[in-house]
């Protein structure tokens, strides 16, 4: 293994395995990825594979679109087909509120050139055509949202990185890091220390007790996020159906499982990653309500992941103030997935020329202590 | 004897020994990564007879001890279950 590289990424899911393959790409390789586990052990390989453009706040709407984009080129560029499919994403709600945020949210994306519509919920059966639509104020759906498969956008980027000379480290756990002079100087592992100046967190859950090591406090908590396969079926739903109302996600992957899951508000923050009956009885009894004909369709298998939560639901990126070399790619709040192409292009772009072509001040640390948040809300899962 | 690519290891997913031989080429070797790489028991027995079997050929291959492949975690339920027979439909669903 290496003693020394300008750069050593803590975390292997899509934050920090895509910021390496963003930077290897333009010539900067000399890297170590370190994962404690296996590559996409974490968030990433756990995660429902879902795309979406339809947010809240303008910020994540532009990094979705942008993402989207990449996402689109993926298969091609990686040389390994990621399972990118794009149905769309169909999102119901429930009450006038409910669907007059959807109205208000359209608008906003349509603004930013992303193709959403809002729909009344007869128009959603041209959709899909088995939603029972009784209870339901409204839809609204974007035909350029879609799938992926995580675990093989991880092995895209894994095969290219060996191959472009990057070392990866997987089941390596780094155990400190030693800071000097207000200077990242070595990163240490189970494996053996490693020399450098420049640090990227990149820990999903754990990102918290990396940033603890040099004395940087993060407000990011863990919350177990429970889902689901069913057996595989022939290709028959078409959008990611989600609701804000209850949380609920549930889409058809290329290989043809219904993989989906649902938010418990009761949920305390922890690292728990068991597997629950209730959550299956809570997600079985709203998904059946909404598709009657699941009732027959069989539950393959069961698991859980963590979000990692930050107060205003939006990631942190880019350095922190009291120690430069020490930069954040974390505290995506169950929606890294989706976002991280284009995340991960800007975290090269600020590492490589120090500026990003969409400014990425905004989701810096400091605009916790500064007051300067703003609130996403479409939040599932 | 058939050949390495016809001789399947994972009978719900197709996934043969050349599969599983490729995978270590590409340098994964437990057998975490390796069922999410060939999709290795990922269908509705979800890897009961397989996984062992693969264990063996991955140990194998690695030179590795059984012990060190790994094993996968396991993931309730035990058998594939009717949504009907979890789903409450009588109570509040919302």
């Amino acid at each position: 293994m290496k003693d020394r590289a300008e750069l050593v990424i803590i975390g292997g899911g899509v934050s920090g395995l895509g910021t390496a393959y963003q930077l290897a790409k333009r010539g900067f390789t000399d890297i170590v990825v370190i994962e404690r586990d296996y590559f996409g052990s974490g968030a990433t390989g756990r995660c429902g594979g879902g795309i979406r453009q339809q947010f809240s706040e303008e910020y994540n709407i532009i990094l979705a679109r942008e993402s989207v984009r990449m996402f689109e080129k993926m298969s091609d560029e990686l040389g390994q087909d990621i399972g990118f499919r794009q149905g769309g994403y169909l999102i119901l709600a429930h009450t006038e509120k409910e669907a007059e945020d959807l109205r208000r949210n359209v608008r906003l994306q349509n603004s930013l050139d992303v193709p959403s519509m809002y729909m009344e919920p007869e128009e959603a059966l041209e959709i899909v055509p088995e939603l029972n639509i009784e209870g339901l104020s409204a839809a609204a759906y974007c035909p350029t949202d879609g799938v992926a498969q995580p675990f093989l956008v991880i092995k895209g980027y894994v095969d290219n990185l060996r191959k472009m000379g990057v070392e990866l480290m997987d089941h390596t756990e780094v155990l400190d890091i030693k800071v000097e002079n207000g200077e990242i100087r070595k990163v240490i592992t189970d494996k053996g220390d490693i020399e450098t100046r420049m640090v990227l967190n990149a820990a999903g859950a754990w990102s918290r007790n990396i940033a603890k090591m040099v004395g940087v406090e993060l407000p990011n908590k863990p919350y177990r996020h429970e889902i689901m396969a069913t057996e595989h079926m022939k290709p028959w739903l078409k959008p990611m159906v989600i609701s804000f109302h209850n949380g609920v996600y549930f889409s058809q992957s290329h290989d043809g499982e219904i993989v989906g899951g649902i938010g418990d508000p009761n949920e305390p923050s922890s690292y728990n990653i068991k597997s629950s009956l209730e959550f299956l009885e809570r997600f079985t009894s709203v998904v059946v309500r909404y598709i009657p004909i699941m009732r027959k369709v069989k539950v393959m298998r069961q698991w859980a992941g963590l979000y990692d939560v930050t107060p205003d639901a939006r990631p942190i990126l880019g350095p922190v103030d009291e120690l430069p070399g020490f930069i954040q790619a974390h505290g995506y709040s169950g929606h890294g997935f989706m976002i991280h192409p284009m995340v991960t292009k800007l975290l090269a772009e600020y590492i490589i020329d120090g500026k990003t072509s969409i400014d990425i001040e905004p989701l810096n640390l400091r605009r916790y202590t500064s007051g300067e948040t703003i609130q996403e809300k479409n939040v599932v899962g | 004897m058939a050949e390495n690519g016809e001789k399947i290891v994972c009978r719900c997913m197709d996934v043969t020994v050349d599969d599983i031989m490729k995978a270590i080429e590409d340098g994964y070797t437990d057998i975490e990564s390796i069922k999410r790489v060939t999709g290795l028991g990922r269908g509705p027995c979800q890897g009961k007879t397989c996984i062992p079997i693969a264990i063996g050929i991955i140990a194998r291959a690695t030179k590795k001890h059984p012990d060190e492949v790994g094993y996968i975690t396991p993931r309730p339920p035990v058998k594939p279950v009717f949504f009907e027979l979890l789903a409450d439909e009588e109570g509040e669903s919302e």
